[in-house]
């Protein structure tokens, strides 16, 4: 399969007035299409910083990150950042209108998403009315309504309690294969981070750099209730364990 | 159907709600009746005190003769003339200051001073300016109440979400469009609760106002009043004064409500 993202010695360093942080010093990695890639480490090591550098919303301070032009990201952050003004169909255009893209058919698809994923009922209900899992779903189809190729999401499933965690995260993941997507996740959360990727990249503790590569080759068929049943996950989870904790 | 708990609990409330406006009410009569007897009593001088009968009359007499309605329409119509110059130019000087924020931190310490200035003090300023008329009353509230709007507004601006920014940002939105679908939308609630505080403000900048120039008004009557030694018509002002920034502040405050349902 082809890399459709090629990320090369990406480094960044914070400014401030105070002093200079070194927060990514070397991080390299090929996406490959169709992959789902999770990035785990310890907290405050510029696992979020390497995200918003590749959406667009950050300079770096040294790399390259080559795509093809017709390559487009799709963002989702931590906070649902649903506008509690906007109806649920109004949020999930938001991307659209903002690129004046809201045509006809991009209002059916949005739609389609919507119905696909149980939340047609709630189209015209404020965002205020839903539960946490739901209001983070919305902030998928609105992620997705500008048809990205790569998603990068921020730890999207931190502000949900364990149950819709799991039930979200497996939802997320069955729509990201649906649709095709190659995304990129951060997570301090293992087993999310081994159940849904095919890849776990390990970072090292601040200045970040990349401390191992492990490819899962986990049953794709398996559930994520499954996969926590075999050894090889335990497995997976010892060694990572171990990288992260030796640089605690 | 409601459970019978339920019936009671709001019975309850609203038994509770009552006795409020109860002792309220009983709390007004029993002062005003005070004043009256101790009035009547000769407990107090009349003359510097006067008395709630007093006020009545006075304040009928200034109907018939004095054409009362006259002075409360200046007065408001001032206060309604600062108070939407005031909300507009407030809205325009925020927008300004977000969208640029050299601007911004330029502007800051003139708007602390300016803000913590009593604006009073301008008063002689603004006459010697503008002239003893209705001009001059009508800056000296403006100047209130806009830089009170302009501090709020600026502050909801301020205070919306950083992640909201940044999402409309990796959506590929421009500032003009950050500004119209996120920033305005998201401070209309406190903008539109801002106003009540713009109302209030507006009132007490005519007010002063027309204590420094005026030919009408209230603020001219209290003023006239205690000029002429007429305790009776200054207590009567205020009186009529309470009432009238009552009902704008309900007016606005009703409003509100209808707005944000
Ligand atoms: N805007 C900023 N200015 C200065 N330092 C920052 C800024 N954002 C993050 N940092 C620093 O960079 C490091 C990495 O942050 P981040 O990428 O948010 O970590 P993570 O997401 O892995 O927890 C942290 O030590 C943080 O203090
Ligand atoms: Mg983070």
């Amino acid at each position: 399969m082809n890399s459709i993202l090629k990320i090369k010695n990406l480094k960044k360093i914070y400014h401030t007035k105070k002093s200079e942080t070194l927060a990514v010093s070397d991080f390299s990695y090929n996406l490959k299409e169709n992959e789902f890639v999770s990035i785990v480490g310890p907290s405050g090591c510029g696992k979020s910083t390497i995200l918003s550098i590749l959406s667009g919303s950050l300079e770096k301070s040294e790399g390259s990150i080559a795509k093809k032009d017709s390559i487009t990201f799709g963002y989702m952050l931590q906070d649902d950042c649903l506008f509690d003004f906007r109806t649920i169909l109004e949020n999930c255009l938001l991307g659209l209108e903002i690129n004046r893209k809201c045509t006809k058919e991009n209002k059916e698809y949005v739609i389609s998403l919507l119905e696909k994923y149980g939340l047609k009922d709630f189209m015209d209900s404020y965002p205020k009315n839903l539960s946490g899992g739901m209001r983070q779903r919305v902030a998928l189809i609105r992620t997705l309504a500008l048809k990205p190729d790569i998603l990068l999401l921020d730890e999207p499933f931190c502000a949900l309690d364990y149950q819709s965690r799991l039930k979200v995260s497996e939802d997320v993941l069955k729509i990201l294969r649906m649709e095709k997507k190659s995304a990129i996740m951060v997570t301090h959360n293992l087993e999310e981070a081994l159940t849904m990727s095919d890849t776990v990249i390990v970072l090292s503790s601040r200045p970040s750099h990349i401390k191992n590569i492990y490819k899962l080759d986990f049953d794709k068929n398996l559930s994520a209730l499954e996969k926590k049943k075999t050894d090889a996950f335990l497995d997976y989870y010892n060694l990572i364990w171990k990288d992260i904790d030796s640089h605690v | 159907m409601y459970s019978d708990e339920h019936k009671r609990f709001l019975k309850k409330e609203k038994w509770y709600c009552l006795s409020v406006i109860f002792v309220q009410i009983f709390i007004l009569i029993f002062l005003l009746a005070l004043w009256q007897v101790a009035a009547n009593f000769g407990w107090i001088n009349t003359f510097i005190t006067s008395s709630p009968k007093m006020v009545v009359e006075t304040t009928l007499h200034l109907v018939k003769e004095n054409n009362l309605f006259y002075h409360i329409g200046v007065t408001i119509y001032e206060t309604i003339i600062s108070f939407s110059l005031g909300t507009l130019l407030g809205l325009l000087i925020a927008s300004i200051m977000w969208w640029n924020p050299f601007v911004r931190k330029v502007i800051d310490p003139y708007l602390t001073v300016l803000n913590s200035l009593p604006k009073v003090a301008l008063g002689p300023i603004i006459i010697v300016w503008c002239g003893a008329q209705m001009k001059s009353i009508i800056l000296m509230a403006l100047l209130i109440s806009v830089i009170v709007m302009t501090m709020s507004v600026i502050e909801s601006f301020e205070g919306v979400d950083e992640n909201k920014v940044k999402l409309m940002q990796v959506l590929g939105a421009k500032k003009m469009q950050i500004f119209f679908k996120l920033i305005l939308p998201s401070s209309y609630k406190p903008i539109i609760s801002a106003l009540k505080i713009g109302v209030s403000m507006s009132l007490i900048g005519v007010i002063m106002g027309e204590f420094l120039v005026s030919k009408a008004g209230v603020g001219y009557l209290i003023m006239y009043g205690s000029q002429v030694f007429n305790l009776n018509l200054v207590v009567s002002g205020i009186m009529i004064l309470a009432i009238l920034s009552w009902m704008m502040y309900s007016l606005v405050y009703t409003i509100e409500k209808r707005l944000t349902r």
